[in-house]
């Protein structure tokens, strides 16, 4: 089933927006038109690095109506596995990447009578192509972004100027100003939905929160920018392709998979998806299981294993691929 | 068409109480609110609004464990009508509970759902007879406490058997003519829902 | 490729009749002698030419006529059309992916033209020639549904994605094999799947609802699905049983090959855009045994596969009182020869 969809685009314009996020605007080669896409969806970059093709998942910030070019926004992140590096450092105008199509893993919830969005840092750009759509389609919303200090902020001043302050809120750490959860939490109609997106203390935090204020599961949303965790280096063997490859300390398993030339499936690359489920055959040692997919009696069988992020302590693990 | 044990049937898990909302509504119908007298912890009761409808003596019983409110109504629809109006005012956090007949269960169901509440959110527990609210799918009319299979469309005339299909949309069983394909064959009505 | 249109019907005198080639294009269901339910998905690209797969959205010869009793249906009963209210962006990319396909696959009959929003949409074996604006219900005389819908081949079916589930929150549904959107639109994957037996418990249902909650922007995926039906009726919805059921009192050993009818749909699942739902196209075809029988692979191995299916499926696809005389007047083209694999005509 390998019908290859993916576009080949060039780097039109990168632009520094914050102290440590840039912007990056890329149209494709073809001259072609992008295709529309949903608020809270995300794709699929692959670059290529050296003699590495890195693929990095990375959420569209751009209107979804506008089909001249996808924007997306990158934090340059300390001890990186190198992705954020490169689109920081090595990326240039005029280079070439190939973007999957859009892929939408946080959309919101149509039937909403209201939308709570609360983003931490690099974690707003869903919600600057959701916001869009939600105006478009006359969706109630409001917006309550969380950042370091103004300097390292991307686009609060942007935003709140577009959408105005009584939709858009923002606070800063550094000024002491923090996001009122509980008292949000307990103003809101029945029918109102909340997404979160941002580091994983943040969406635990407020998810914690949301469920000891009696909102039900199906009220709430979040994204998780997961990147696989590394780990001690071990043997995989694919039963099937019939190939012996090492995973390395900084790897995910997917990507010693796609560097050994099989193509395994994957949707998000961050552990939340369930596309890239692999049956396991045997393995020594213990299955390290980072992902928020698996059900927990699937994760103790020992069957089964989200090649995207979790990865094994220990000599070798034999998959069913 | 007439195939029996279909899976689309609800399945009501009982009243469990989410001792973390900070506000409870219940929505109880006669020995419904047995699910409420029933309950081990009645810690939320401080927190909860009961409406009810049903024989006297069992809102005496609910009267006794002090809830926050508790307000009886003499007829389903205005009972619906209530909590229509409560759910349209009421906060996040606030947590639906439904106990009595299916076909209660079923039309108080519809309130919050047309209010946007997700139905995975609201606990429901069936006590009370197994009378269903069924809808005839040719003419549309729907017909409450309907006990047997066949029974005769109270709007159409036809003789409709009741099938295990549930919209929740209409709080309805479907009911579809039984003799269609030779009209007048149709078997006697058997209790089946009592 | 330019198409003759027929005129003819699905109801009454039913005068529907397939011309030889649309018999040799007909999406037969079965690949083998055999049949039982199966995630049977494939990815949902062009096909041969001169087969039901040569364009994403099929139109044939039945296409003025089909959509003349479809316009009869929404007269008699406007509840076939629903779409729930949080479903108007799912709407929209509908009618945009249904404009798209019929202009991209029959040029001669379809055009759109787009400038921004202001969109021109011409439909010529209909008599129509629209201009609107893309977003803007108010420039159109329904809702994009069931605007593009009335010019369209097949039953139409927006399903919503939450909760990692489906959701039919809105359809055309007027050429259905038994089964009420009315009662049905709202339910989610499992319950509208409900009533169909045996296939829950080989977990079927379970497989393809995963598999479509991953369904991907221009990956389409497609199946075929089947039922028989006694005469051309397209209208065979469990709100009319009373009108079409006694025909399946009336077949007999002489009019077997004119009146029953193999009914095949041709299913295709496509991630909308905008909304991020999910269109599920049933595009249904009609062939009577008679038509059937010009196609020797297709007479040996229909009745082999009528003996094959287990009690349940014969019940709950209504074919208890003609299955028989089905399979006895099909088995003179039946001499125990080996078929080929597959679906196509030798």
């Amino acid at each position: 089933m390998s019908i290859n969809t993916d576009m080949t685009v060039r780097v039109v314009a990168i632009s520094q927006v914050a102290e440590k996020v840039k912007r990056f605007r890329l149209e494709r080669a073809d001259g072609g038109a992008m295709p529309v896409f949903s608020g809270g969806a995300h794709v699929v970059v692959a670059m290529r690095d050296g003699d590495l093709l890195r693929r990095n998942p990375y959420s569209l910030m751009s209107s979804p109506r506008d089909t001249s070019a996808f924007e997306i926004s990158t934090l340059r992140v300390e001890n990186s596995r190198g992705g954020s590096a490169f689109m920081h450092e090595k990326l240039k105008v005029g280079d070439r990447l190939i973007v999957s199509q859009p892929i939408n893993l946080f959309p919101f919830d149509g039937r909403g009578r209201k939308h709570i969005l609360m983003a931490g840092g690099i974690g707003i750009t869903p919600f600057i192509a959701m916001m869009d759509q939600m105006q478009r389609e006359d969706r109630p919303f409001e917006l309550h972004y969380a950042i370091r200090n103004r300097g390292h902020g991307a686009y609060w001043k942007e935003l709140t100027e577009r959408y105005g302050p009584h939709r858009v809120k923002i606070y800063v750490d550094d000024e002491k100003l923090f996001i009122p959860v509980d008292q949000i939490l307990g103003a809101q109609p029945l029918g109102t939905h909340l997404y979160v997106c941002g580091p994983a203390g943040m969406i635990d935090g407020v998810l914690g929160r949301a469920r000891g204020a009696g909102w039900p599961e199906q009220n709430l949303h979040c994204e998780r920018f997961l990147a696989p965790p590394p780990g001690k280096s071990f043997r995989v063997i694919l039963r099937k392709s019939a190939k012996t490859l090492t995973v390395a300390t900084h790897q995910s398993i997917l990507e010693a998979v796609e560097a050994a030339g099989v193509d395994a499936p994957f949707l998000c690359r961050g552990g939340a998806c369930g596309q890239c489920e692999t049956s396991i055959v045997s393995y020594q040692g213990a299955l390290e299981h980072n992902d928020h997919y698996l059900e927990p009696d699937d994760k103790q069988s020992g069957r089964k294993i989200m090649i995207c992020v979790s990865r094994l302590n220990g000599p070798e693990i034999t998959l069913d691929l | 068409m007439l195939v029996v044990g279909i899976k689309s049937r609800p399945v009501y898990t009982g009243l469990s109480i989410d001792a973390h909302a900070p506000r409870h509504l219940f929505a109880l119908e006669n020995e419904g609110a047995r699910a409420v007298l029933e309950q081990a912890d009645k810690a939320c009761l401080a927190k909860s609004e009961i409406l009810y409808i049903g024989a006297d003596s069992f809102a005496t019983e609910l009267a006794g464990l002090k809830p926050f409110d508790l307000w009886t109504a003499h007829t389903v629809p205005i009972l619906l009508n209530r909590l229509k109006v409560t759910l349209q005012t009421a906060k996040m956090g606030t947590r639906l509970y439904i106990a009595g007949t299916e076909s209660f269960i079923g039309q108080a169901m519809q309130v919050a759902l047309e209010l946007g509440i997700d139905f995975n959110s609201i606990r429901t527990e069936h006590r009370g007879s197994l009378a269903r609210r069924v809808q005839c799918v040719h003419c549309k009319g729907i017909t409450d406490k309907v006990t047997t299979s066949p029974y005769t469309c109270t709007h159409c005339g036809l003789p409709l058997l009741v099938r295990d299909h549930y919209s929740r949309r209409l709080g309805a069983f479907q009911g579809v003519n039984i003799d269609a394909e030779e009209p007048g064959t149709a078997p006697a009505p058997e209790v089946l829902f009592p | 490729m330019n198409i003759t249109f027929k005129k003819e019907t699905f109801r009454d005198d039913f005068t529907f009749r397939n011309s030889p080639a649309t018999i040799r294009r007909f999406p037969f269901p079965f690949n083998e002698d055999s049949y039982m339910y199966s995630v049977n998905m494939e990815p949902h690209v062009k096909g041969a030419p001169g087969t039901a797969f040569e364009s994403l959205i099929d139109v044939d010869e039945h296409f003025i006529s089909e959509m003349h009793d479809r316009a009869l249906v929404l007269k008699e009963d406007p509840l076939r059309c629903q779409a729930l209210p949080h479903m108007m962006t799912a709407q929209w990319d509908t009618l945009e992916l249904i404009m798209e396909q019929q202009a991209a696959g029959y040029p001669e009959h379809f055009s759109l033209t787009r400038d921004g929003d202001n969109w021109h949409w011409i439909n010529r074996p209909m008599g129509i020639d629209q201009k609107f604006i893309f977003g803007d219900a108010s420039t159109l005389a329904y809702e994009p549904m069931e605007y593009i819908t009335r010019q369209a081949q097949g039953d139409f079916c927006i399903v919503d994605q939450r909760d990692n589930n489906l959701w039919m929150d809105a359809g055309m549904v007027t050429t259905q094999a038994d089964w009420s959107l009315d009662f049905d639109i709202g339910m989610n994957f499992m319950e509208w799947h409900g009533p169909v037996p045996l296939a829950h418990q080989i977990g079927v249902f379970e497989r393809a609802l995963k598999f479509l909650l991953n369904l991907q922007q221009g990956k389409p995926v497609r199946r075929l699905n089947w039922t028989m039906t006694i005469n051309p009726r397209l209208d065979t919805s469990p709100e009319n049983y009373p009108k079409w059921g006694p025909d399946r009192t009336t077949v007999t050993p002489e009019n077997v090959g004119n009146k029953v009818h193999l009914r095949c749909e041709l299913q295709s699942l496509w991630r909308l855009p905008r909304s991020n739902a999910i269109l599920f196209v049933i595009r249904c075809y009609l062939i009577k045994m008679e038509e059937i029988a010009t196609v020797p692979k297709w007479a040996r191995r229909l009745p082999r596969v009528l003996r094959s299916l287990p009690p349940e499926l014969v019940d709950y696809k209504g074919l208890t009182r003609y299955r028989q005389a089905t399979i006895d007047w099909l088995s003179k083209f039946d001499d125990g020869l080996a078929t080929s694999p597959g679906i196509f005509p030798d």
